[in-house]
């Protein structure tokens, strides 16, 4: 028999491509996260793989509520001063060490004193933690602190093994021993981190899956050709463009949830001296540019009509939105209007960063455009992430195209960018009414007490618009029909447990 | 001969540390503040001042230079900002698999590149001849990024006949390793193809016209034999050292090819550190690949040496 | 001495001859010329404003009212890939400029001068060739913050040590020539002897391989607005109009053809008529 030329058995062999075996969960990420160590770790994609090698304190319910995880109750004291915890007492970690009151004291006061710790913000408000029982634990505080349980929801309260971290130190990452659902096998840096399913784990009997592996990979085409091609059984933020084609496919299910986060553009209103013109100084301006922007326009342009328009740091589907200040219609005379009312004659000029990526200068670019019909020449800056905020800080910027990934609590998306010394403040905006607001709102744990006064600060802030808000992300994920079980969450993050894979 | 190595080696010398300053200054020219960067997005300012220490990134230049330098000739290349892991342990891991997708490539240039180049010498002025050349000049012109993504659109989106990305390494699952690496490698092989067919054809030109293969067709040989055994055996000399010059270029090649297939090679952590201002793993991978390069330019005079015998009896 | 003077002014004739009979070189310099009239004439063509938005437009595909379609927002994909030439040709030859204007003076000296000022010049050179070219203009480009003209910078500073390397060579085996030897003799300045006796002869090599660098520098262009690093939105350039298509290869696959097809078509160009111009130069016949 003749020899069956080479490219022949190439495509031969290419025709049986994407085989995978069953038990596999193969999950394709936007980036490749950082160091797995949840006292250390800062990304988004971090926190998806998280979701499923570490479990934390609480956890929240796809509405956005705080429900049990390691700790069973928890109750607030009456001052708001102390916080007592009741764990649970099935749970373990993935090296067989007992999850019990020590172990929430030490992970604490690791994320309060590693030098590698990026909690230490998170955890400011928490003076002290005592085990005050076998499974119970209370947290005392400098000052009442309403966002703690919500920090506790996070990372800040994601618990690793002490002694996995005693001897391991800010090098866990590496090998990083939690108590998830799904236990650490390997990682290979920009290629592939592999978890297995952890049978002593209090809810085993509610995983169906045996591995899951997740696979960075940054092109949003390639990462649909590969769940297409069955490489993947699921991805992360599909392109919105993308959303039809994976609906009319019959093979594939979408699935999407709104951010907890926003996109806006900061404006430089008092950082220095490039604070000092039109744009930065007369709020009228700026108000002139948030008319011109047709926010419905966009969302339908840019993203195909999937993402929320929106003009509040809380999106139109969070608990936490003004209804009584909706987005406005886009209204150019309007805007020339105000524009002339403050006195700009002629055309205004004005510079804006934004991230350097195809998407975002697409929607820059039709911003733009909308722009320049009432009389705003906006110059796009694309820059790298770095250098953005970089510029930001040091105040050598006219407005950035930035975003926020958002909190579980509100705080979280409002206070340190808009209270006078907030840590994430590059505007440099200061109003006294918007400060003692938002600080009061920080104490009470009152919902309603909470909600009337960022209602208050946001109407002086719709005024003002340091921040002018444009649309809330929303989150998209494709999967094979045969992955079931996957409930959508605002928080972007994807829980396996109840998932299935056929 | 040992002595002309020797020699050859100790001008590398010079070259090595103009390189490692070249590395060093380039790397702290990138603007923007890797620190703020990593501190996350909450930017707490007790991390920015923990890393910046740690990072040594308070202290003079100069300062900077020498302790990068001492780290570096004791095999310590730093550690990644993004990932906390060794930079050492980041090329261990990311090299084996660069260095399979420039072997698949070359083996593609090799096949593609070295026939085309004999027939069109041997047929010069038909259209064989023509046609060759065509195609090596397109080769050359093609730029491997846009002929990538037309890959992935036609062969993964539209006909689902290969993975459109992604590694296997080749000692866990062979043919998978192979079906990721095919198209990348194609792309990458194109051009050196074209390179080799264009030098293997002008040497080929250049020995079909000396007197020997005139004697030996009067010798009334095969013209089959004449080509391969006496005039392609000659023209092997310049092809051998180009094709080890073409590795060291291989490696800058790979570096837009393994970002448009997400290959986690070289390429890819080169160009994603330059884009996460993750300065030790940059000069690094620059260190490294230039090391490389001028090994590959060493091996290339050596084996110039050695396959000439006119240039062995000379030293 | 009349040999010198001759040598210069009847080479171009006989190499115009061998030229114009060489065809491949005459299709790459008709492809080039029609890039260049194209780009120059983009102004007065009567298409549409390449920035012009149509949000009633999104991605359609080649039709009469737009034969090659429409962007991601809109805007009329013709007009933007004529416009886009502009960027393209001029990033290649700007940049190569500029290799040229940094390299050539380099090459000459060390190949001229020799000893310390050759070694630390050739050292230098080898440094720099040895960091891989792309690596190099990415690194460079980040550096300087980006837009084209950064780029062009960064490309054409990454690709000045082709030309000292090749300008040196050519030096190298020109300075030992009697014509060199004889001007030396008569008591010529240095400066003099560079420039009446050893750059005229350099000039031919150097005019090839800028032809054919002008190719890479086009490629290197488009790779760094790939990456987003090159031209800034919302002019055009082919690079980030692929850098864009990308995204959208599915949906709106022609964004990605035609961008793409016109740097192979000029880079194929530019890289035919270098052949030629060797061919032509080159003093052996083949």
């Amino acid at each position: 028999m003749r020899q069956r030329p080479l490219w022949a058995a190439l495509l031969a062999t290419a025709a049986f491509a994407g085989h995978v075996s069953a038990a596999d969960l193969r999950i394709g990420l936007q980036e490749d996260p950082d160091a797995l160590d949840p006292a250390q770790a800062r990304t988004f994609v971090g926190r998806i793989v998280f979701e499923s090698l570490c479990d934390k304190l609480v956890n929240i319910d796809n509405a956005g509520n705080f429900v049990p995880e390691l700790a069973t109750e928890w109750a607030w004291s009456a001052d708001g001063m102390t916080l007592t915890m009741k764990l649970r007492t099935d749970a373990k970690f993935h090296d067989g060490e007992p999850i019990n009151a020590a172990a929430v004291v030490a992970n604490i006061e690791r994320g309060k004193t590693l030098e590698e710790s990026r909690r230490k913000s998170e955890l400011a408000s928490v003076a002290s933690v005592a085990a005050t029982g076998e499974h119970e634990v209370v947290f005392t505080l400098t000052k009442p602190d309403a966002t703690l349980v919500a920090q506790l929801s996070d990372r800040a309260g994601m618990l690793v093994s002490p002694k996995a971290a005693a001897e391991l130190g800010a090098g866990l990452g590496k090998n990083p021993v939690c108590s998830g659902e799904f236990k650490f096998v390997e990682r290979i840096d920009q290629d592939r981190i592999v978890l297995e399913k952890f049978a002593d784990h209090w809810n085993a009997a509610n995983v169906h899956i045996d591995r899951v592996i997740f696979l960075p990979i940054p092109d949003t085409t390639v990462r649909l050709a590969n769940l297409r091609s069955g490489d993947l059984h699921m991805l992360e933020r599909l392109a919105p463009s993308d959303v039809a084609g994976v609906k009319a496919d019959a093979a594939l299910k979408f699935e999407s949830a709104v951010s907890q986060g926003y996109q806006g553009i900061t404006v430089n209103v008092n950082n220095g001296a490039r604070s000092e013109t039109p744009f930065g100084k007369d709020a009228r301006v700026r108000q002139a540019l948030s008319l011109a922007i047709d926010r419905e326009v966009v969302n339908q342009v840019v993203f195909e009509g999937v993402y929320a328009p929106g003009n509040q740091p809380f999106p139109p589907t969070s608990v936490w939105y003004d209804q009584s200040n909706p987005v406005q219609p886009r209204d150019v005379a309007k805007a020339k209007a105000l524009l002339a009312e403050a006195g700009v004659t002629g055309r205004l000029a004005i510079e804006m960063q934004a991230a350097n990526n195809p998407v975002q200068l697409q929607l820059m670019q039709v911003i733009q455009a909308m722009a320049a019909e009432a009389g705003i020449d906006i110059s796009i800056k694309a820059t790298e992430f770095a250098t953005m905020l970089n510029e930001q800080t040091a105040g050598n910027y006219d407005s950035t195209q930035v975003g926020w990934s958002g909190r579980t609590d509100p705080d979280g998306n409002i206070h340190a960018f808009v209270t006078c010394k907030g840590g994430l403040n590059d505007s440099k905006f200061c109003n006294d009414k918007v400060e003692a607001l938002l600080n009061e709102a920080r104490t009470s744990t009152d919902q309603a007490v909470r909600k009337a006064k960022y209602d208050e600060a946001g109407k002086i802030l719709a005024e003002e618009l340091p921040i002018i808000y444009l649309y809330h992300q929303t989150w998209l994920w494709a999967m094979k029909a045969g992955v079931s079980g996957f409930v959508p969450y605002p928080d972007g993050m994807i829980r396996l447990a109840g998932v299935k894979v056929e | 001969m040992l002595r002309y190595i020797l020699r050859r080696v100790l001008i590398a010398v010079p070259t090595l540390i103009l390189v490692s300053v070249f590395v060093f200054t380039l790397q702290k020219l990138l603007p923007g503040d890797p620190v703020l960067a990593m501190a996350g997005e909450d930017r707490d300012p007790a991390t920015i001042a923990f890393l910046r220490e740690k990072y040594r990134l308070n202290d003079p230049i100069l300062v900077q230079y020498f302790v990068w330098l001492g780290d570096v000739l004791r095999g310590d290349l730093g550690m990644s900002l993004r990932t906390g892991l060794p930079v050492t342990e980041l090329i261990a891991q990311k090299l084996p698999v660069t260095i399979q997708l420039a072997i698949m490539s070359m083996f593609w240039a090799l096949l593609i590149g070295i026939p085309m180049g004999i027939v069109s010498a041997v047929r010069k002025g038909t259209w064989a001849d023509w046609l060759a050349n065509i195609v090596a000049l397109s080769g050359l012109s093609v730029p491997n990024f846009w002929l990538g993504i037309m890959l992935i659109l036609l062969v993964s989106v539209n006909l689902g006949w290969l993975p459109a990305s992604g590694y296997e390494s080749p000692f866990v699952d062979l043919k998978r390793s192979f079906q990721t690496m095919l198209m990348p490698s194609l792309v990458l092989g194109t051009g050196l193809a074209a390179a080799l067919m264009r030098h293997t054809r002008s040497a080929m030109l250049g020995v079909l016209q000396s007197d020997y293969i005139r004697t030996a067709r009067a010798k009334g040989l095969a013209e089959r034999r004449v080509i391969l055994r006496h005039a392609f055996r000659n023209a092997l000399l310049p092809v051998v050292t180009l094709t080890a010059l073409l590795f060291g270029e291989l490696l800058a090649g790979a570096v837009l090819t393994e970002q448009i297939f997400t290959i986690p090679g070289f390429g890819k952590l080169v160009v994603d550190a330059v884009f996460n201002r993750d300065y030790a793993v940059v000069q690094g991978v620059v260190l490294v690949t230039a090391v490389g390069f001028i090994l590959m330019n060493l091996l290339a005079d050596v084996l110039y040496v050695l396959l000439n015998p006119r240039m062995r009896d000379a030293l | 001495m009349t040999a010198v003077a001759d040598l210069p002014r009847r080479a171009p004739s006989r190499s115009w001859r061998k030229f114009r009979r060489n065809p491949a070189a005459l299709v790459g310099g008709v492809v080039v010329a029609f890039f260049v009239a194209i780009a120059v004439l983009a102004p007065l063509l009567p298409i549409p404003d390449p920035a012009a938005t149509d949000w009633g437009a999104i991605r359609k595909a080649p039709s009469m009212a737009h034969w090659l379609g429409t962007d991601e927002i809109g805007r009329d994909i013709l007009s933007r890939m004529i416009w886009g030439a502009q960027a393209s040709l001029l990033a290649g030859v700007v940049s190569v400029g500029i290799a040229v204007a940094v390299g050539v003076p380099f090459g000459l000296v060390a190949g001229y001068f020799g000893g310390w000022t050759d070694g630390v010049i050739s050292r230098a050179t080898e440094a720099l060739l040895a960091m891989p070219f792309l690596i190099l203009a990415i690194a460079l480009a980040a550096f300087l913050g980006p837009s084209l003209t950064n780029a062009m910078i960064a490309i054409g500073l990454s690709a000045v040590p082709i030309f000292i390397r090749l300008t040196r060579g050519q030096v190298l085996s020109v300075k030992t020539e009697d014509y060199v030897e004889g001007a030396r003799a008569i008591g010529l300045g240095h400066l003099a002897i560079m420039g009446r006796y050893i750059l005229p002869n350099v000039i031919p090599p150097i005019l090839v391989q800028a032809t054919l660098t002008v190719a890479t520098a086009i490629i290197a262009e488009a790779s760094l607005s790939f990456l987003g690093l090159g031209q800034q939105p919302p002019a055009p350039s082919w690079g980030s109009m692929l850098n864009t298509a990308k995204n959208f290869l599915s949906q709106a696959p022609w964004m990605a053809v035609w961008p793409g097809t016109a740097i192979f078509l000029v880079v194929i160009g530019f890289n035919m008529l270098g052949d030629g111009l060797r061919d032509a130069l080159d003093p052996r016949e083949h």
